[in-house]
């Protein structure tokens, strides 16, 4: 782990990938605590921001000291699972980078467990992993100027549910009716990161 | 919609007037952007000459002026950008005091002669649903109040405290330029050549016509990096000077989006970023090393 300084209030832990759920979980739990001191926390693809701390040399001092988490055990057992109805645009292009069928597609996609990794781009656009690296697939070089609400989406290693009409550049597999940011909820964002997330093909 | 309580009239909304207090708060892992005046000392003190708590709610109005006629008796007070017009009604009175109106009459705000927010407090402040803690409008992620238009009426809430007993407030004169913004260097620093870190604080940048509440973008030479690598989204804090693919910086206001996927080069001091976000576009910028 290394703990960059941000300007006067903030640091940046740099971590791996795979461990940004079980810290953000851990650092949260100690802030909850009383352990730690800080206002906004912010996990990102391999780093968390924690920003709004009132001594950032005194924490960073702590945080070299903490014992990593372990991977797993202490992210949330919650399992949000997203109506999705496979019928994207994009679909028969992913199917073929995957040199799979549609069928097969959907089967891989639906039958992956996914982690809610971060969340930004828009509130409630969450970043899941949990497909393997060969599956990838690189962002359309001209974003799409309008993706509709509830669009289910692949780019690189993540695959994320367009919480609101927005433009984007992913490619589009499906889509639900599923609200995934509704400011009547509290809280108002289903996905949170470390929030387990499975699909569930449904017909159109 | 206000039950025939206290309200404003808006009738010229100008071209950008929102509704801002001092932003959301412990969102942001969610994707939720602060947002909050640009400006927070100007309408903390606005808040404070009509008895207002800082964080009420009051009008960021920019550039062009706005006008407005309220329901009832109250004060207002006017911060920020100075307006080349302040009347209520055809009388002219003056920003930083507290300004009595009666019901019925109408607040002229002009242009600004100088800088780019003028901030407008009411006793008891914007009185709009609070939305994940704040009333403010985010430029950005579309949440809060929409945009304020000609003929809204927004409501206002019960006075809380006393106006400030001041006839006379000293009040900042627009920052002469260059404007001199402190920075810390960092988090990726390290991804830029020792020769573009010594020029971020010998150049003088330019604001250029693309500032917004998200954030302002500069005019002059671009930052050579080390490596052509790209950076993994990573959170992103207010201030930050942002090096996007051509090279030259931009540096994020309250509108900021929570992640980026380009290097932060430094951060200015929050102290220093009013200077920014009243600064026209042609306004020189220096950057001023002031260490980790």
């Amino acid at each position: 782990m290394q703990v960059r300084r941000v300007g006067r209030d903030a640091v940046l832990v740099e971590i791996d990938a795979v461990a940004v759920p079980a810290w953000f979980a851990e650092l949260r739990r100690r802030r909850d605590a009383g352990d730690l001191a800080f206002v906004e926390i912010v996990p990102g693809a391999r780093t968390i921001l924690l920003d709004g701390v009132p001594d950032p040399a005194a924490l960073v001092r702590t945080l070299t000291l903490l014992p990593a988490p372990p991977l797993v055990s202490t992210v949330s057992s919650r399992v949000v699972v997203i109506p999705a109805v496979y019928d994207g645009p994009d679909l028969l292009d992913v199917a073929r980078r995957w040199n799979a069928t549609a069928e097969e597609t959907v089967r891989i996609h639906s039958s992956t467990r996914f982690t809610v990794a971060f969340c930004g781009f828009t509130p409630g656009f969450a970043y899941l992993t949990g497909l393997p690296p060969r599956l990838r697939v690189p962002r359309h070089p001209a974003p799409r100027v309008r993706v509709p609400a509830g669009s289910v989406a692949l780019a690189g290693p993540y695959t994320a549910v367009y919480p609101g009409e927005s433009p984007g550049g992913w490619q589009l597999i499906g889509r639900t009716d599923l609200r995934l940011f509704d400011l009547a909820c509290d809280p108002p964002a289903r996905l949170s990161p470390g929030t387990t997330v499975c699909f569930r093909p449904v017909a159109g | 919609m206000t039950g025939g309580g206290r309200c404003l009239a808006v009738l010229r909304a100008g071209l950008l007037t929102t509704v801002q207090d001092l932003g959301r708060v412990g969102f942001a892992h969610l994707g939720v952007p602060r947002a909050g005046a640009v400006d927070p000392p100007a309408l903390t003190l606005a808040n404070r000459l009509v008895g207002n708590p800082p964080q009420a709610a009051g009008l960021e109005i920019t550039l062009t002026g706005c006008t407005l006629r309220f329901n009832h008796a109250t004060i207002v007070a006017v911060a920020g950008a100075p307006a080349t017009v302040l009347r209520v009604d055809l009388r002219p009175v003056d920003m930083y005091v507290p300004v009595p109106v009666l019901a019925g009459r109408v607040v002229h705000i002009g242009p600004t002669r100088a800088g780019l927010r003028t901030y407008l407090a009411v006793a008891g402040g914007i009185d709009v649903p609070a939305i994940l803690g704040s009333r403010s409008t985010d430029t950005l992620a579309k949440l809060g109040p929409a945009v304020v238009r000609d003929g809204d009426v927004l409501p206002v809430g019960r006075p809380s405290g006393t106006p400030a007993g001041v006839w006379f407030m000293p009040f900042p004169s627009p920052a002469r330029p260059p404007l001199r913004l402190r920075i810390r260097l960092g988090p990726r620093d390290d991804w830029f050549t020792p020769a573009a870190l010594r020029l971020l604080t010998t150049e003088t940048y330019r604001v250029s016509p693309m500032t917004d509440r998200v954030g302002v973008r500069l005019l002059g030479s671009a930052l050579t990096r080390l490596s052509a690598g790209e950076l993994q989204s990573e959170g992103v804090v207010l201030g930050a000077v942002q090096v996007p693919a051509n090279g030259v910086p931009l540096v994020f206001l309250a509108d900021h989006p929570t992640l980026g996927g380009y290097p932060v080069v430094a951060v200015v001091d929050e102290s220093d970023l009013p200077l920014l976000a009243q600064a026209r576009p042609g306004t020189p910028v220096n950057f001023r090393l002031r260490g980790r």
